[in-house]
């Protein structure tokens, strides 16, 4: 039989045979969903836990900033009762979740490399050639990264608490809202400079001592996924960021350094009103603020949909990038660029 | 319309490509590609590197589009019903691609996991597809442990696990020894054998060429010659595949080029 007569018999009856097939055809309900994104977040955490090394230097880099630079800045620079604060704070206890933000930020980068390393070996295509639809495949394995992440930020949480850097007690989750406009934003977006708070509900008395170490979970989630989906984005359409040191210089230093993270932004507006607006422009002073006040069981409205919008902008851009017929992949000329 | 319908479904072919061109920019890559695998056929494509293999691999497993041309798996159109064509579809990559920090079960219940099984329904998968490979003493070991062709069988074991009608395997054999490509060939050839499987074999190997397969030449994105190997000596009045390969290349010689 000739490969011409096997091509004009299918030729017309694809379609038919397709659906004589259909019989056989598993369906990939709820549960094979659950068991996709199941395996692929327990991937990530077994090769994790397996990676000794990485887990320490994960855990070693915050605490140095910690331990070190917090120790040696909490003399020459006070902090002054900003919400969600309500006494004067050590500046350890300030930049506590600028540090579990960029325990993030390193992550996503991380993993997100690992991914365009994978595309090359062959690991991130057999994930690709998974029967599930392509976009659940990518936020899978976004959310094992956040997984992996918040691993990392309850490991360096504990180490706090031995330092005494604890979240207070909670009595009340409560929604936060201000919202200082940028001038260069139309007036018809207004401000709220004034904070409105809003409680939500109270917190049980048996679980207000330790409450911050939950209600901080959506938060990390949240800026974790925002943070993975910006780095997935990035790797996959930026060459360059395939070695680590560029990732540092171009992405990690900047978007650290010009956020809230270490230093409240009123102090930076003092320094430099050009620098303050740069900070404000920065997703990830959102990220850090969301996980600040998580941590002391309010919701910040303003970093919220900030934070939700980026995700959502940076997590469609990622999935285009890696979709087959639009996406970057092919343009590239193939896994590692090779035709 | 009904009379059509009615034959049987073992008739359709595991693989068809059809009038497949690919490019990267200017470069065109693959230029006006057919072939079929037909259910329980090995067919080996024969190509140097850079002959387009990988591309047409990277086609079929929708790791991007075919812009021209049609790609079908059992029937399902890998563009239009991916996920019922990569249901079907098993695939061993050039690359390795296992974890090697973890053990052979961990490796093969994520694979049992991306196709949606999970539970005892995975384990007794991953068990049955290394008893395949002659791998179920190793279930625990770490990938790290094993030699290249024993990591090549558990990619090979892996691919079998969703009960694949086509399997594709690109440069399989590349940097094992000599004992190890054998029996890598040979657990391959006994799946086509026995369990009717569709395989397609990437290789520049000319001796992994058997008298009786089914051989498809691609140089430089063009199928030169689809047939069996057979009419492929007569008609090109050589006595081995190799040299059969160089008459109709125009004297390029695989073994050379590739090493």
């Amino acid at each position: 039989m000739t490969t011409a007569d096997t091509l004009s018999r299918v030729a017309g009856e694809h379609m038919l045979t397709a659906e004589s097939a259909e019989t056989q055809t598993r369906r990939l309900g709820l549960s094979g969903y659950l068991a996709c994104f199941n395996g692929i977040v327990w991937r990530e955490i077994l090769r994790y836990l397996h990676q000794r090394e990485r887990f320490l230097s994960a855990l070693v880099r915050p605490l140095i900033w910690l331990f070190i630079f917090a120790a040696g800045f909490r003399q020459t620079l006070g902090v002054s009762i900003i919400p969600p604060y309500e006494s004067y704070v050590l500046y350890e206890e300030f930049i506590t979740p600028g540090l579990i933000a960029m325990i993030l930020l390193f992550n996503a980068m991380q993993s997100s490399l690992s991914m365009v390393y994978d595309r090359e070996t062959g690991a991130m295509r057999t994930l690709l050639v998974s029967p599930f639809p392509r976009s659940f495949l990518l936020l899978s394995k976004l959310l094992g990264g956040v997984s992996v992440a918040l691993l990392q930020v309850y490991a360096f949480l504990l180490v706090a608490w031995f330092w005494e850097i604890q979240p207070p007690p909670i009595t009340e989750i409560k929604l936060f809202t201000m919202y200082d406009a940028p001038p260069f934003l139309p007036p018809i977006l207004g401000s709220v400079t004034d904070p409105i708070v809003t409680p939500l509900f109270a917190v049980p008395s048996f679980m207000q001592s330790f409450a911050g170490y939950l209600t901080v979970i959506p938060a990390l989630i949240l800026a974790g996924l925002m943070l993975g989906s910006m780095a997935l984005f990035m790797s996959s359409v930026i060459k360059q960021l395939e070695n680590f040191a560029g990732v540092m210089n171009f992405v990690i230093f900047p978007m650290f350094f010009a956020s809230s993270a270490l230093y409240p932004l009123w102090r930076i507006r003092e320094a430099s009103p050009l620098l303050y607006e740069i900070c404000r422009l920065n997703p990830f002073s959102y990220a850090v603020e969301l996980i600040r006040f998580g941590l002391h069981g309010q919701v910040d409205t303003v970093s919220l949909l900030i934070v939700v919008t980026f995700t959502t902008l940076f997590l469609a851009a990622a999935i285009f990038a890696y979709n087959p017929s639009k996406g970057l992949i092919a343009r590239r000329g193939g896994p590692g660029g090779a035709a | 319309m009904e009379a059509k319908s009615a034959r049987h479904p073992d008739d359709i072919p595991a693989l068809v490509v059809r009038n497949v061109s690919h490019s990267f920019g200017d470069k065109k890559v693959l230029n006006d590609v057919s072939l079929t695998v037909e259910q329980g056929q090995f067919v080996v494509l024969l190509g140097l590197n850079g002959a387009g293999k990988s591309t047409l691999f990277s086609l079929v497993t929708r790791l991007y589009d075919n812009v021209t041309g049609e790609i079908f798996i059992r029937g399902f159109d890998v563009r239009r019903r991916p996920s019922q064509a990569l249901q079907r579809l098993g695939v061993v990559f050039q690359s390795r691609t296992l974890d090697s920090d973890l053990s052979l079960i961990q490796n093969l219940k994520y694979h049992a996991a991306l196709h949606g099984f999970s539970g005892r329904e995975a384990s007794e998968r991953a068990q049955a597809a290394l008893a395949i490979v002659g791998l179920s003493d190793r279930a625990g070991d770490k990938v790290r442990a094993l030699s290249g062709g024993q990591a090549r069988r558990v990619e090979i074991a892996r691919s079998l696990m969703h009960k694949p009608d086509m399997l594709l395997l690109d440069e399989p054999t590349v940097g094992l020894d000599l004992g190890s490509r054998e029996s890598v060939v040979r657990i391959v050839r006994d799946l086509v054998a026995k369990q009717g499987l569709g395989v397609l074999w990437a290789t520049h190997l000319m001796d992994e060429v058997k008298a009786t397969d089914h051989v498809v030449i691609l140089h430089k994105g063009r199928v030169l010659y689809n047939g069996r190997v057979p009419e492929l000596l007569s008609s090109t009045g050589t006595k081995l595949v190799s040299e059969a390969f160089r008459a109709l290349t125009g004297g390029s010689d695989a073994q050379e080029e590739a090493a």
